[in-house]
């Protein structure tokens, strides 16, 4: 199953439908590590509301699409993970720790406005 | 006493009740006794013995339960109703060999008697007072046959040890049962989790944590939070006098959950000792945010959400 990628203003926005192979998940990742850099986009948003499981190859994909596209110069948010999902990954020890995580596609979306912002100030504080 | 084995029969389930038999020697002969049923017949013939000098041994009974101060949470009179009934239940239980009406008994009686404060061993310590009180009244009364005396107490021990197990085990059935609700009451009275502003949810917790209950918190919190689209949780163990670290464990799990559902949780109220056994077991607890006290947590929580708490300036009168 293909992953559809929108495209929103300078966000990319990947909802996970169902539960995915790890095949496509690969192909998601590899989609969106892609489209950042087509696209020029600063964020993306992954919803994964809809998955009620994550193993660790789903936490690891996770993880590394938002390290990747970290490299290429976007955000990565996690959104809508369900509570039993994150008291799971966390018994796991799967804690997604230097990943940015949100309640929901709202949330998510206004969590990367206010990254943006911030760089932004930051970058007029450095300028002339 | 041959006319109260049939009758003992005929009506197997007699509910249990506090008044004494008296009329019911007066009624017939129907049938025989069935061959092979010497126990049975012998403890009929021992609970008519027992029925005969009711009132005198059930005040021996009740002197010596007195004397030997068990129920002491009850009045005279109230030890001497109770009496009444259990032994009338006891000599009805000895002779029909059925303990479902004992049980039922048993069970209510322990119903009424354990909020009151009464204790296992004084239940126990009765039921086995009154099977003394009867042996003894036994050995007074076969006292001239040996060979008789043995045949009669060998029916009557295990009978009488039946009835005191049912009892006993009846009490504590029930007190497991209180505890269980209590503990039922309890959990689900110690987890509320309170909005406070918006996207601000206060999780106060009090009393010792444990595993199961910890488990519960967890559960609850993380259905808050979606609930209430929180963004900051505070959590408030002011009222926790010690923690393990299974427990502090489960709570640093708590915390890195909650941030998966993008809530940030702030922890208040760490007492001298809990922060020293923290400590002393040597937690990474760098993830937890931790402010002292709950005012100093409710503020940090309004710093994050961008609130800002202003007085008022006073009324011009």
């Amino acid at each position: 199953m293909v992953v559809p990628i929108l495209k929103q203003g300078h966000y990319l926005i990947a909802t996970i439908p169902t539960a995915l192979t790890d095949a496509d998940l690969q192909d998601l990742r590899d989609g969106l590590v892609a489209e950042v850099g087509l696209y020029r986009s600063r964020g993306v948003v992954v919803d994964i509301t809809a998955l009620d499981v994550m193993d660790s190859f789903a936490v690891r994909t996770v993880r590394d699409i938002a390290h990747m596209t970290r490299l290429r110069g976007a955000e990565t948010v996690i959104v809508g993970i369900q509570p039993e999902v994150a008291f799971s990954m966390v018994e796991l020890g799967l804690t997604l720790e230097d990943v940015n995580t949100a309640l929901d596609l709202e949330e998510g979306l206004a969590l990367l406005d206010r990254k943006r912002k911030r760089i932004v100030k930051e970058g007029e504080a450095r300028g002339p | 006493m041959r006319a109260h084995r049939s009758q003992a029969r005929d009506e197997p389930s007699r509910p249990p009740s506090a008044h004494p038999r008296t009329g019911r020697r007066v009624a017939e002969s129907r049938a025989g006794p069935p061959a092979g049923a010497s126990t049975g017949v012998l403890l009929r013939e021992l609970v008519a013995h027992l029925r005969q000098g009711r009132t005198q041994l059930r005040d021996e009974w009740v002197q010596r339960i007195i004397e030997a101060r068990l129920l002491t949470a009850m009045s005279r009179d109230e030890i001497f109703a109770e009496a009444t009934s259990v032994y009338d239940n006891y000599l009805d239980a000895l002779e029909t060999g059925t303990l479902e009406a004992l049980q039922a008994y048993a069970r209510s009686l322990s119903e009424r008697i354990i909020p009151r404060g009464v204790e296992t061993h004084e239940v126990v310590g009765i039921v086995l007072l009154l099977r003394d009180v009867l042996a003894r009244s036994l050995f007074a009364k076969y006292q001239a046959d040996f060979q008789m005396l043995n045949r009669v107490l060998d029916a009557y021990e295990p009978a009488a040890n039946r009835i005191a197990i049912t009892v006993a085990v009846g009490f504590v059935q029930e007190r497991e049962r209180v505890i269980r609700e209590q503990q039922e009451a309890i959990g689900e009275l110690s987890t509320p989790v309170l909005p406070v502003r918006e996207r601000l949810l206060i999780l106060p917790i009090i009393g010792l944590i444990d595993a199961q209950r910890a488990r519960q918190l967890t559960e609850q919190l993380l259905r808050a939070v979606r609930a209430n689209r929180a963004k900051v949780v505070v959590i408030d163990i002011t009222g926790v006098p010690a923690m393990d670290s299974n427990v502090a464990n489960h709570l640093v799990r708590t915390v890195d959950a909650s941030r998966l559902l993008g809530a940030m949780v702030i922890v208040t109220g760490l007492s001298p000792e809990i922060a020293q056994t923290l400590v002393k077991l040597g937690l990474d607890l760098s993830k937890m945010n931790t402010v002292g006290d709950l005012q100093g947590g409710i503020e940090e929580a309004e710093r994050l959400l961008g609130y800002q708490v202003v007085s008022l300036p006073e009324e011009k009168s």
